[in-house]
């Protein structure tokens, strides 16, 4: 009797099937990754260096922080606020909410960024007011943050309604049945519940908020040093044809992805145990 | 502390939970909700304790009406068929939850409060394990914690969801005699809901019978075992045999032959129900007869299936007897205690 089960190739296909994988992978995702390092590293250390004193540069890592450092908060809040809705009350909508909640997935990001020129921008119905008030929304910082808000939206929300419809409300009615207020509900047992699910989607969310080109590029204004985040200096500078300083960009822009990645497959595993405790039950 | 609950009646999306149910529960009683899935117990223990608000009718405890009280504020020991213990917190800080949460005026001390849940665990045997998780537990062990948590806050009642649902046998009867204990010493008015019928005859002081959203017959196991006073508690609780059966001038036929049972109900058609247990043997033309189809020892009985002679019915009676009959054997039997409804 062979050992190999019924779903398994014989061994030549299966070494095939995997060579492929990996070949596909190194080709598609692991070379443009090389390439980016070894571009942005090919006059040497001081002038990659030397890209990040540029003004221009630092200002545009300073946007994408500031950017990010808004973002993300206000979407981990109302990601556990829509999850923590949907999951523990039953309404009428619901359907449509959970629907809407992933629109920005399904949206092109052109769009995403289109709705808030048309929503603030100068042919608006709000453009006059706005312009009278001097408040800048479009072409300036607070729209690249709402563009920003709108694509990472579904991040936190999406890996939380399915771990906290796993987990059901009975901890919740057990700590208002022991005289617990909502709040000390909401710290001391939902929280730490979701803790892992919600830093996962936190990472994700942070990686999108700080990579986002398409949404950002319709309402930046394109301005150098004031309007430009990483993405959007990088192209510029590429357009100018100064490589190293856009390869420089780009390696630290794919540094943070990676380092977010690193996170993510640590917590990953943490996560996991944290599941099969749950499990256990 | 004594429960009312007065005609309360709560609907799920339009499928209804309960129908105008009322209920008396007396200071220090253990009471057990007991019927099938889908009979509505569950949610009468969850209106008791606030986790769900009837759509009409009122609690009360004592002579407070609890009906327009916060959870929090009805102040019940509720344990979850689940157990819900925190599973980030140890065994010691899941028992002091309640009283962690206090407002600061009327929280006891951390000494105090790690003191009285130390003292808990100790009530329920679980001394020394206080520093595990809720993973690291056994079963039985989960719900002794789930137990002494809802002790903690020193409920007015004590509210039990199918409290031994989620264990096996051996552990079950360990923990029943332990509940059954623990309610003497502590005296607290207990409730919990089960659907398993020798639970609740050997752990209440008194049944409460549901279905289908209807309380069928309230009483002690004695009165709800030897006289359930309808079709569906008579075949619910303990075991039951039925047969079709005549009413005709005060006197039950089945398959038009005369059964020697008396039964003073209107004429027309009845269902006639007895325990295996409850069967003297006759012979002669009165009672009820038939060939035994199958045999088997139960316990220090021997188990014997009749096909009624006249239907097409086949119930169980007992026999006190070491030697197998022979198949087909014809026997003729009339039920010492029975009903007809």
């Amino acid at each position: 009797m062979s050992s190999r089960s019924a779903g398994q190739e014989p061994a030549p296909v299966r070494a095939l099937l995997i060579a492929i994988a990996l070949a596909y992978v190194a080709a598609v995702l692991l070379l443009p990754l090389v390439l980016v390092f070894t571009e942005a590293f090919r006059k040497g250390w001081e002038n990659y260096l030397l890209a990040f004193t540029e003004p221009n540069s630092l200002a545009a890592i300073r946007l994408t922080l500031l950017v990010t450092v808004i973002a993300v908060p206000l979407n981990a809040a109302f990601g556990i606020l829509a999850a923590w809705a949907v999951t523990k009350y039953e309404f009428r909508g619901k359907a449509l909410l959970v629907t809407l909640i992933d629109l920005p997935f399904s949206i092109s990001p052109v769009v995403s960024g289109m709705v808030w020129v048309l929503l603030f921008g100068a042919n608006s119905a709000l453009g006059p007011w706005l312009r009278a008030n001097n408040i800048e929304i479009v072409f300036a910082v607070p729209g690249i943050v709402l563009a920003t808000i709108f694509v990472t939206f579904p991040f936190v929300a999406r890996e939380l309604i399915p771990l906290m419809q796993n987990q059901g409300t009975t901890d919740e009615e057990a700590a208002l049945s022991l005289g617990a207020s909502g709040w000390q509900t909401f710290w001391r047992v939902t929280l730490p519940n979701i803790k892992w699910g919600l830093l996962y989607g936190v990472l994700l969310s942070t990686a999108r908020a700080m990579g986002e080109f398409g949404a950002v590029s319709v309402v930046s204004g394109h301005i150098r040093g004031k309007t430009t985040t990483m993405p959007l200096d990088i192209e510029i500078l590429y357009n100018d044809y100064n490589f190293t300083a856009a390869f420089a960009m780009a390696s630290l822009l794919a540094m943070l992805a990676l380092v977010t990645l690193l996170i993510k497959t640590v917590l990953e595993l943490r996560f996991a145990d944290e599941l099969a405790g749950t499990r256990r039950h | 502390m004594e429960i009312r609950v007065d005609n309360v009646a709560k609907a799920f999306e339009r499928f209804p939970a309960l129908h105008d149910v009322s209920l008396n529960i007396a200071s220090g009683e253990l009471v057990a909700l007991l019927g099938p899935s889908g009979s509505g117990k569950t949610t009468l223990l969850r209106v008791m304790a606030g986790l769900e608000t009837p759509d009409t009718g009122r609690v009360f405890f004592g002579d407070v009406d609890a009906s327009g009280l916060s959870v929090q504020e009805r102040h019940v020991g509720f344990v979850f068929q689940s157990y819900a213990l925190f599973r980030n917190m140890r065994v010691v800080d899941n028992v002091a939850f309640g009283l962690r949460v206090r407002p600061r005026a009327t929280r006891p001390t951390k000494a105090e409060i790690r003191r009285r849940a130390l003292e808990l665990l100790d009530l329920v045997q679980l001394s020394g394990l206080d520093k595990r998780y809720p993973q690291q537990l056994s079963g039985g062990q989960r719900q002794r914690v789930a137990l002494a948590r809802a002790l903690a806050i020193e409920p007015r009642v004590l509210l039990l969801d199918e409290p031994f649902g989620a264990l096996d046998a051996r552990v079950r009867k360990e923990l029943r005699k332990w509940l059954r204990e623990i309610h003497d010493r502590t005296g607290h008015t207990t409730v919990f809901v089960t659907h398993d019928q020798e639970e609740a005859l050997e752990l209440a002081d008194r049944l409460v019978v549901m279905n289908k959203g209807r309380i069928e017959q309230i009483g002690t196991p004695d009165d709800v075992y030897d006289h359930p006073n309808s079709a569906f508690v008579y075949g619910f609780i303990g075991e039951s045999s039925t047969v079709p059966a005549e009413r005709k001038g005060g006197e039950l036929f089945v398959a038009g032959r005369a059964t020697g049972l008396r039964d003073d109900g209107p004429d027309g058609p009845a269902e006639l129900y007895f325990r295996p247990h409850h069967v003297e043997f006759v012979i002669g033309e009165t009672g009820l007869s038939g060939p035994i189809v199958s045999q088997r020892r139960v316990g220090g009985v021997r188990r014997l299936e009749l096909a009624i002679d006249g239907t097409d019915r086949k119930v169980e009676i007992d026999l006190t007897s070491d030697q197998p009959l022979t198949p087909g054997t014809k026997l003729g039997f009339r039920p010492g205690r029975w009903r007809a409804y």
